[in-house]
């Protein structure tokens, strides 16, 4: 796409994040593309574990931590302030994972979502509860282990993706570590539109996937290659624009790199390659208009 | 209404409305629920005629909008909230979090029963349930007297930065219309100074709030809230000494009345002081010495107050309200509470009265009055009617 990454310093090293985490790969193009003039919310979550033990904090910025259900009512409620006080540069944005977002935290976000607020939602999407040892969140995909679906999870994964642009919000897209000028494009994207902007990013974790220390940009490069993650954005739920999509790389090459789908057969195999084509052309045809 | 004087007819929970209008919240996040919705109705109404300027934020949930409450409030806005029953149960995670927070947050409740079963009727159960949560909480008897606390309690929350939820009851009170006196909004500037946090969110100051303390900065944390609720007592009843200066309305964090040579005291809160007041001026008529004893500030607890009002009184009788399954009437506990250890202190009965809202006269209270008189307390809280 040939986006230069512009970056202010605001994420800092020394944060608490496993060596190789996904998560603060993406909070560092998250934070340092919007820049210091944002209010943070985050929930409990690795990301509050990365932002920093008071009184500490990686992040040159505030940052508040709120419920795990709470965070879209939360940034609400800056944005609103910040308005009632005349400030229109500062920028909010709450980033929560995928159990924070996908499960406990959808009504406040739809709501938000709905009402339009002046934010930005960054969900970093690790398919399932990995600060509480890795257990079945909505977004846990199809077949895959967690502590609280050993035999592997018997529904697929909620696409939230395509329910966050069913609310007609002005900003919805996909990304992805494995991408980081396509994420970073889309934050800068974000940060010049007003109103709800929703970003889910793919962040494999490295201990909750049964990933190699160094498998994270590997494993996010596959799950889009492969079809299985395409990375795309809608805008005002309209408009559909496809940034890097399916290669038709066969799926065993993005699952055989993870320990959570090492107890599948040939034939589940088989079936999660059918459910990812499926999925993928189904999403095409929305790009053709 | 008069503008000559400013008295208009209106419900118990206009008359909050029009409190809030006079304090100025910039962001008010809103939920209806039955008693309430009047409230925020008015508001919203005075928003769209462009007698309020504030941010409006229709949350999907009492808990989101007391989310929105906190984070506004701690990114330096005046904010308020109303809720009732259910809706405060919603909020009860939240509740901690604003006090931790220290957001001075004011919030209007309109006491309601809890199901299930589904009821909308006059019972404190709600609030009292909430009497943990770090929040200041008053009690209400009437419309005026509800308009008059909520910018009261902006004064006290701001000055210790504690939230304060003020209540009133369904319906007694909610809903029933009163003569009232709006203040000028040049006096209430004077009483309630601009909102303007020293610590807040914002890029340009760069502090945080929330994230995860060790053991010690906890202890520390909670002790100072500790700290804090120990001085609104001294911050509410200066703050009421000054509003009567101003409006020539006072009511103390507790009221005393009749209570000369009384050789039984009623104590209680909310809607049945007004009822207490009519039975002992009934009993007093009779030449029995009774009195009355009005807790207004709940939390934190008058306990210096109450014990000078009582120390010298013989019997004590407390109405509840409002019910704790295990330990009876949530008054008669704190009363028993705030008592013990006074020499010679009075004998305490507790009677659950008016729970789930069935009504209680000035009759029914008379005649427990003689029955308190004749008797003997026992420890634990009565059922009555």
């Amino acid at each position: 796409m040939g986006y230069q990454i512009n970056e202010e310093k605001v994420f800092n090293s020394g944060h608490a994040a496993c060596p190789g985490c996904s998560e603060a790969l993406a909070m560092r193009y998250i934070v340092n593309t919007l820049g210091p003039d944002t209010i943070g919310v985050v929930p409990p979550s690795c990301i509050a574990i990365i932002s920093g033990p008071q009184p500490l904090s990686s992040m040159r910025m505030p940052v508040y931590q709120t419920t795990l259900e709470a965070s879209a009512a939360s940034a609400t409620g800056i944005a609103r302030a910040l308005k009632a006080k005349g400030n229109d540069h500062t920028k909010v944005v709450a980033i929560a994972g995928d159990g924070g977002t996908y499960d406990i935290g959808f009504q406040s976000l739809s709501s938000a979502a709905e009402r339009n607020e002046d934010f930005i939602y960054i969900c970093l999407d690790n398919e399932g509860y990995m600060n509480t040892g890795a257990q079945k969140s909505s977004s846990t995909p199809y077949l895959a282990y967690t502590a609280s679906t050993p035999a592997g999870k018997p529904t697929p994964k909620k696409n939230l993706a395509e329910i966050m642009a069913a609310h007609r919000i002005p900003y919805m897209a996909t990304a992805t570590t494995g991408y980081p000028e396509d994420l970073a494009r889309k934050v800068a994207k974000a940060k010049g539109i007003r109103g709800l902007r929703f970003i889910v990013v793919l962040t494999p974790c490295l201990d909750g996937w049964g990933l190699a220390d160094n498998a994270g940009p590997k494993v996010s490069r596959l799950a889009v290659e492969t079809g299985v993650f395409p990375l795309y954005e809608v805008e005002n739920g309209e408009h559909y624009t496809l940034n890097y999509g399916s290669k038709g790389t066969p799926i065993n090459q993005y699952l055989s790199l993870q320990k959570r789908y090492r107890h599948l057969n040939q034939a589940q195999i088989e079936e999660i390659q059918i459910e990812v084509d499926n999925n993928w052309q189904r999403l095409h045809r929305k790009f053709s208009t | 209404m008069n503008e000559k004087n400013n008295r208009i007819l209106v419900n118990g929970n206009h008359a909050v409305a029009y409190g809030v209008k006079l304090a100025q919240p910039q962001v008010v996040p809103i939920y209806p629920i039955t008693p309430q919705t009047p409230i925020v109705e008015k508001i919203s109404e005075f928003q769209a005629a462009g007698e309020m300027v504030v941010e409006l934020v229709t949350a999907e949930s009492e808990h989101s909008a007391m989310a929105a409450c906190i984070t506004a409030s701690l990114t330096g806005a005046r904010v308020f909230t109303a809720t009732a029953s259910q809706g405060l149960m919603l909020m009860h995670e939240m509740l901690h979090y604003a006090s931790g927070a220290r957001a001075p947050i004011v919030m209007f409740n309109v006491n309601r029963t809890i199901g299930s079963p589904w009821g909308f009727w006059p019972d404190q159960t709600d609030s009292l349930a909430q009497r943990d949560t770090g929040w200041i909480h008053y009690y209400c008897e009437h419309g005026q007297e509800s308009l008059d606390t909520v910018l009261q309690a902006y004064r006290v929350a701001e000055k210790v930065m504690l939230p304060a939820m003020v209540m009133h009851e369904a319906f007694y009170v909610s809903h029933a219309l009163d003569i009232v006196e709006v203040p000028a909004q040049k006096d209430v500037d004077q009483y309630l100074p601009a909102f303007n946090p020293l610590h807040r969110l914002d890029p340009e100051i760069g502090e945080s709030w929330g994230n995860t303390v060790n053991q010690e900065m906890f202890y520390r944390h909670r002790r100072d809230l500790g700290l804090a609720m120990e001085s609104v007592i001294d911050v509410a009843q200066e703050a009421d000494t000054e509003w009567q200066e101003l409006t020539g309305r006072g009511y103390g964090i507790i009221e005393k009345y009749r209570c000369d040579d009384a050789e039984l005291v009623i104590v209680t809160m909310g809607s049945m002081v007004g009822t207490a007041r009519d039975a002992v001026d009934n009993l007093r008529m009779e030449g029995v010495p009774v009195g009355l004893l009005k807790v207004k500030l709940f939390r934190p607890f008058p306990t210096e107050a109450v014990r000078q009002a009582l120390m010298s009184v013989p019997k004590v009788m407390v109405l509840d309200r409002n019910f704790a399954p295990g330990t009876g009437g949530f008054l008669h506990q704190e009363l028993k509470a705030a008592l013990y250890g006074v020499d010679d202190g009075p004998g305490v009965h507790g009677y659950l009265t008016g729970v789930g809202g069935t009504n209680i006269s000035p009759n029914n209270i008379a005649a427990l009055v003689r029955e308190a008189m004749s008797t003997t307390p026992i420890a634990s809280s009565v059922w009555k009617g």
